[in-house]
């Protein structure tokens, strides 16, 4: 049976870790190839690395440290952050990234979706949604979620799938940050609604929400950082909680 | 040892290459049939559409190449497949080296499968050392049907191929590359195939 899927996410910055990290064994915390080995280890699924940089060199940067990452790291991992173009994600498979993820160009320039899928296979291609609930409806928002959209999430997220996207990576911003527990009742229509992987991110603070978000809101994978980064919670003790309620991982 | 990966412009061959490296070895990228053929051991890689991929293969004469190898051939996800009599994704015949054909996953399932599964009746010193229902990383919407060459099973909705073997020629589902320990256990043993 296919497991669910726990995946760290680390955001980057010039090619290095931004968020605070607490990992007492690490040599250099800002190091995002140390930390990728470490969760490799420890049992982490995926990872995601999203880089939050905007300068001229970042390509460049970002390129370099996938290609560090893939050397070191024997997991899948996926690469976002301001990727705009064929040319962004040809540079990044070509370096190593398993798949990369794309969120507001996906909105603003919608068939890039169609020609990443078409040339590169959906397998790869992940469309990130940050979407916020506002008088009952959920809508679609851009740039980390500052940013409104007359999209509706659900109806965005159909069209993704059937534009050749491998799988969605749903944040919610009335969630992420709370550590209150993931957005189930969303996840659960989108996971019923869509016949690809859906990613569950924003919420997480302790173990009983990723038990949560995978069987009230029946996501294939569960993404978090700071409760990972900071040990808040250790993916071993998380996994063994999560089979002990019946949900299937790999341990 | 001269180990070939086969670079037809289809998907991340990198991983595979620096997963080779993380065991000691060099692996090459090359399309040279020449250069393939003198290998000690081949690895046919694949990610991506099969028809197009067939046709990459014909453009550059590799599909009459592959099947005449003699030495060690390891066909990993879409390379297996390929590897096939037949693929139902873009209509398409394979290089007929494995008698199984390859057909989509129900629409009832989640497609494509993307994670972790386990693999099991495991039949080959491919898999020396390690344990029956050991996880592995798949991605992937097409499978091998159940044959008389399976060596490796999977349960998705269906119990499907997820290694296969006849002769000289391998071939798995999964990643190995990206199969954390197990992967590489299981790459290691290929290559010390003779």
């Amino acid at each position: 049976m296919l497991t669910k899927r726990i995946i760290p996410c680390l955001d980057i910055k010039d090619g290095r870790t931004v968020k605070g990290v607490n990992f007492i064994d690490l040599r250099d915390a800002g190091d995002p190839v140390e930390l990728a080995e470490i969760y490799a280890k420890s049992g982490a699924d995926e990872l995601v690395f999203l880089d939050i940089s905007a300068t001229e060199e970042k390509r460049k940067t970002l390129a370099n440290l996938v290609r560090r990452v893939a050397e070191k790291v024997n997991i899948p991992f996926t690469v976002g952050g301001g990727i705009s173009s064929v040319e962004d994600v040809d540079i990044l498979l070509k370096s190593g990234a398993d798949k990369v993820s794309i969120n507001s160009s996906a909105v603003k320039n919608p068939d890039l979706i169609n020609e990443l899928a078409a040339k590169f296979g959906s397998q790869c291609i992940t469309v990130a949604i940050d979407a916020k609930q506002i008088n009952g409806e959920w809508m679609v928002h851009l740039v980390g979620g500052k940013i409104p959209t007359d999209l509706n999430l659900f109806q965005w997220a159909k069209e993704v799938e059937e534009r050749g996207a491998g799988e969605i990576l749903f944040t919610s911003m009335n969630n992420d940050g709370t550590k209150a527990g993931f957005a189930n009742e969303a996840l659960a229509v989108l996971s019923s609604e869509l016949n690809i992987p859906i990613i569950a991110s924003g919420g997480a603070g302790n173990m009983q929400h990723f038990c949560d978000t995978f069987i009230e809101g029946k996501a294939d994978a569960a993404l978090a950082a700071s409760v990972f980064h900071f040990k808040e919670i250790e993916i071993k003790d998380l996994k063994e909680e999560l089979r002990r309620n019946g949900v299937e991982v790999r341990l | 040892m001269k180990i070939v990966i086969i670079d037809y412009g289809a998907g991340n061959i990198q991983s595979i290459k620096f997963a080779i490296k993380r065991l000691g070895y060099e692996a090459i990228l090359s399309s040279d049939a020449e250069e393939i053929k003198a290998a000690d051991q081949v690895i046919f890689p694949g990610v991506g559409e099969a028809s197009s991929a067939m046709k990459m293969l014909k453009s550059t004469g590799l599909d009459k190449v592959i099947p005449t190898l003699k030495q060690p051939v390891l066909g990993i996800c879409l390379g297996m497949q390929l590897m096939c009599t037949y693929c139902e994704e873009g209509n398409t015949d394979g290089l007929g080296i494995f008698h199984a054909s390859v057909v989509k996953f129900d629409n009832k399932l989640k497609v494509p499968q993307i994670g972790w599964n386990r693999i099991y009746d495991l039949k080959s010193e491919l898999f020396t050392g390690i344990s029956e229902r050991e996880f592995v990383y798949l991605v992937h919407s097409f499978y091998v049907k159940e044959c008389e060459e399976t060596i490796a099973s999977t349960e998705y909705g269906v119990e499907y191929t997820s290694a296969i073997q006849k002769d000289n020629f391998y071939g798995v589902q999964f990643h190995p590359e990206k199969s954390s320990d197990a992967g590489e256990k299981i790459l290691e043993n290929f290559l010390k195939f003779t």
